[in-house]
């Protein structure tokens, strides 16, 4: 099959793992990382303690590993990170696609996206020679949408539907659109059988967890009551079901017409008339992705700064993929900042730049003199305080989530001066995630 | 001005500069709204205080400035829902019909499906505030919106467009053109939140051409934040040297021994490699600076406060922001 090609059927995701959701549940299975170490001989400013390290090499290395879903809010670098691991797990030899939603124009360059095309590209560059491959896509959800009409109704319906008004708002500017249709092309990739890992970004949602609910809120709607109300009585069903319905429809229909207009309700009414015969399938095939997600196959890296807010929305994606019994592999903290010297405490670090600024350091100008006679030194001094009082509170931070969720593992990532925009930086990423005593 | 748009890239600290800019606006007895709209309960956060409801709360008392007190900040996390049934309560008279509505999917269509509707609910809950007046006075002197990032900020303030797709004619797009009108007039700004990096500099110059397209016609850009701004710790001329690798290391180990520092040697080079990190960081600063100019408009410097924001931080914040006159 090929990827572009829609299709209905979910057995195969369902069918592929064998095992009920329930299995793999929550927080990963004793295999999937390593037991936790007490961190105490570490240094102080260097990583929280008694964690468990989230091995992302295992993860992505494991053949049973097949979709790998990076989420997370705004701006803590998903997309990068979903690329890194992409790269990495394929030249450690998987065959792997990174689909991506919306990446930074200079990322997407570095995998060679130009164009949104729904179309897995061969990524130059990547180093094959473990066996693996890297592909990646960026993700045209109107066209994802527009596949699932064509191939679910007959030519001259499909062509009504297209050009319907509100088939177009909702299948280009809708928000919840974009999730579905991640989705949805996730399940077809996973389909296809051509990659053995999909490694995922998740869309730029109001919040990290619009990408779970947001397809089945899509597909509730196209399926609901409502869209039955405003296509009328004679899509409705038995005539029981109408007088229950009556005064609601007179009221919705009402309202509707008052808040939105007649036009816009005739729009709509001729949408739901023409996709008539996809009804059922959507929420079907919304459900059915959730179920692909729910599968021991699937893992989930949840991505954070370590910022307050990052960390918090974490905590809440941590415990409601706990909740849904989603495959959680662990927690990514992205951009952390890190003082070479940790050995150092900001404290002595800052008395010691006193010292030399008062001129009072041994061997320097009798006490009382004022020129500073080591500005280097006394300026790297207090720059190392003020990265070690960066990095004391980031730790304070990660420390407060794995306090709350001791059982997920977690990695680090260490903070780069520049962005990443080539396959290099990429590795260096990859790299820095599977060294467990990184960024010391 | 009296509608302030506060936009930035996701990790810029967006909520953080609408919270101090409405502090700072409230500094000579004014009264200011400060509003979020993603439901993200940020502005409880920051000011330390419980989960805002739908209605607008006093969170903060500005600072006092000579022989003027402090005005008073007020907060209000919008929701959707409960705009849009106050919406119908307001120009319909139909709040009664909630709970049928709700029960029937309506509110969830509107809030969260139909497209655009529910950004129209947003903004129209700031131009209200705007407009509203008790007597012949203006409620509120200024109201910040905490707005959507970047990304979306031309579509999102762009409503009666993005409801013509869905609604040619009818009293959605009446109420439309009306919330357009106050977004559009030149009482209203939109500022950029942003650091110092590559990409959110890029968003931010993309966001300042995109409102400025003539498809978003008479959107005025106001200033660009730049937040968590780091102060060099060295002269021109070392971070150069860092940065090439040609620090006098030696130099370096012989301070930290007069500092009284041991193993002073080893702590040297890791220093060193600290400082180049330090001169490439801001070498970066400074060329994403000079991207910025090119943007045209008033630049806003806000200082990185290093052990984390807190409501002294805030207060700090707003203080530069009146220092610099963005208030």
């Amino acid at each position: 099959m090929s990827s572009g090609q829609p299709d209905t059927d979910f057995g195969q995701a369902e069918a592929d793992g064998g095992v009920p959701a329930e299995a793999d549940a929550g927080v990963p299975a004793e295999d999937r990382a390593r037991p936790g170490k007490n961190r105490a001989d570490q240094p102080a400013a260097t990583r929280p303690n008694r964690y468990r390290w989230l091995d992302v090499d295992r993860l992505a290395d494991d053949p049973r590993t097949r979709v790998i879903v990076c989420c997370g809010s705004g701006g803590v670098g998903k997309t990068t990170v979903a690329a890194a691991v992409g790269l990495r797990a394929a030249e450690r030899g998987r065959h792997v696609v990174v689909l991506t939603v919306d990446p930074a124009r200079r990322l997407a360059q570095s995998m060679g996206l130009t164009t949104l095309d729904n179309t897995p590209r061969p990524v130059q560059g990547a180093d094959t020679t473990a066996g693996g491959s890297l592909h990646a896509m960026m993700l045209d959800m109107k066209r994802t949408f527009d596949e699932i009409v064509e191939a679910h109704s007959d030519p001259d319906r499909a062509t009504q539907i297209l050009a319907n008004p509100f088939y177009q708002s909702l299948s280009s500017s809708f928000a919840g659109t974009q999730e579905y249709m991640a989705m949805e092309k996730l399940g077809q990739l996973r389909r296809a059988e051509e990659w053995d890992l999909i490694v995922v970004d998740t869309p730029p949602s109001r919040n990290a967890l619009d990408f779970l609910d947001a397809p089945q809120r899509l597909g509730r709607f196209l399926d609901g009551r409502l869209i039955r109300i405003l296509t009328g009585s004679a899509k409705v069903g038995g005539r029981a079901y109408l007088r229950v319905l009556n005064t609601g429809f007179s009221i919705i229909t009402g309202v509707l017409t008052r808040v939105l207009g007649a036009q816009v309700l005739k729009d709509v009414q001729t949408f739901v008339t023409a996709l008539d015969t996809m009804f059922g399938g959507f929420r079907e095939r919304a459900d059915s992705t959730y179920r692909l997600l729910q599968t021991p196959g699937t893992a989930f890296l949840v991505i954070a700064a370590p910022e307050p807010d990052a960390l918090r929305e974490a905590s809440y994606f941590v415990e409601r993929l706990s909740r849904d019994r989603m495959p959680l592999a662990g927690l990514i903290v992205n951009r952390v900042h890190r003082a070479r010297a940790a050995r150092m405490s900001a404290a002595r670090s800052l008395a010691a730049a006193e010292t030399l600024q008062n001129g009072n350091g041994e061997g320097g100008p009798p006490s009382g003199a004022s020129a500073a006679r080591y500005p280097l030194a006394e300026a790297a001094l207090r720059l190392h305080a003020e990265r070690m009082l960066l990095a004391t509170r980031e730790r304070r931070l990660a420390e407060h989530f794995v306090a709350a969720h001791p059982a997920v593992p977690v990695a680090e990532i260490p903070a780069r001066p520049e962005d990443v925009h080539d396959l290099d930086g990429l590795r260096e990423i990859g790299m820095s995630l599977a060294d467990e005593d990184s960024p010391a | 001005m009296r509608l302030h748009v506060v936009t930035g890239k996701g990790g810029t600290g967006k909520t953080t500069v609408a919270a101090a800019l409405a502090l700072a606006l409230a500094s000579d007895g004014r009264k200011v709204l400060l509003m979020e709209v993603e439901g993200r309960q940020g502005i409880a956060q920051l000011f330390d205080c419980p989960p805002l409801p739908y209605g607008e709360r006093k969170v903060a008392v500005g600072p006092a400035t000579g022989p003027l007190a402090g005005g008073d900040v007020y907060a209000l996390a919008v929701d959707p829902e409960e705009a849009f049934l106050e919406y119908l309560a307001m120009f319909y008279n139909l709040r009664h019909a909630g709970t049928a509505l709700n029960r029937l999917g309506v509110v969830d269509f509107v809030t969260t499906l139909a497209p655009g509707l529910r950004d129209v609910l947003l903004t129209g809950k700031a131009a209200e505030a705007v407009r509203r007046r008790k007597g012949r006075r203006h409620v509120y002197d200024a109201v910040v919106m905490d707005a959507p990032p970047t990304g979306r900020i031309g579509r999102f303030l762009n409503v009666a467009a993005e409801v013509s797709g869905l609604a040619r004619v009818g009293p959605i797009r009446g109420h439309a053109d009306t919330v357009q009108s106050v977004i559009r007039s030149p009482q209203t700004a939109v500022h950029f939140v942003t650091v110092l990096e590559e990409m959110p500099v890029q968003e931010t110059l993309d966001g300042v051409a995109e409102l400025r397209d003539d498809a978003h016609g008479g959107l005025q850009v106001g200033g660009i934040m730049i937040n968590m701004m780091r102060t060099p710790m060295l002269s021109q001329a070392e971070l150069t040297a860092a940065r090439n690798g040609t620090l006098d290391t030696a130099e370096l180990a012989m301070g930290l021994k007069a500092a009284g520092i041991e193993d002073s040697r080893s702590l040297a080079r890791d220093l060193a490699a600290d400082l180049a990190e330090h001169a490439r960081a801001m070498e970066l600063q400074r060329s994403e600076r000079r991207r910025l100019a090119a943007a045209g408009q008033p630049r806003y410097n806000l200082p990185l406060i290093p052990d984390g924001m807190d409501l002294a931080g805030l207060y700090r914040l707003a203080e530069e922001l009146r220092e610099q006159r963005a208030a």
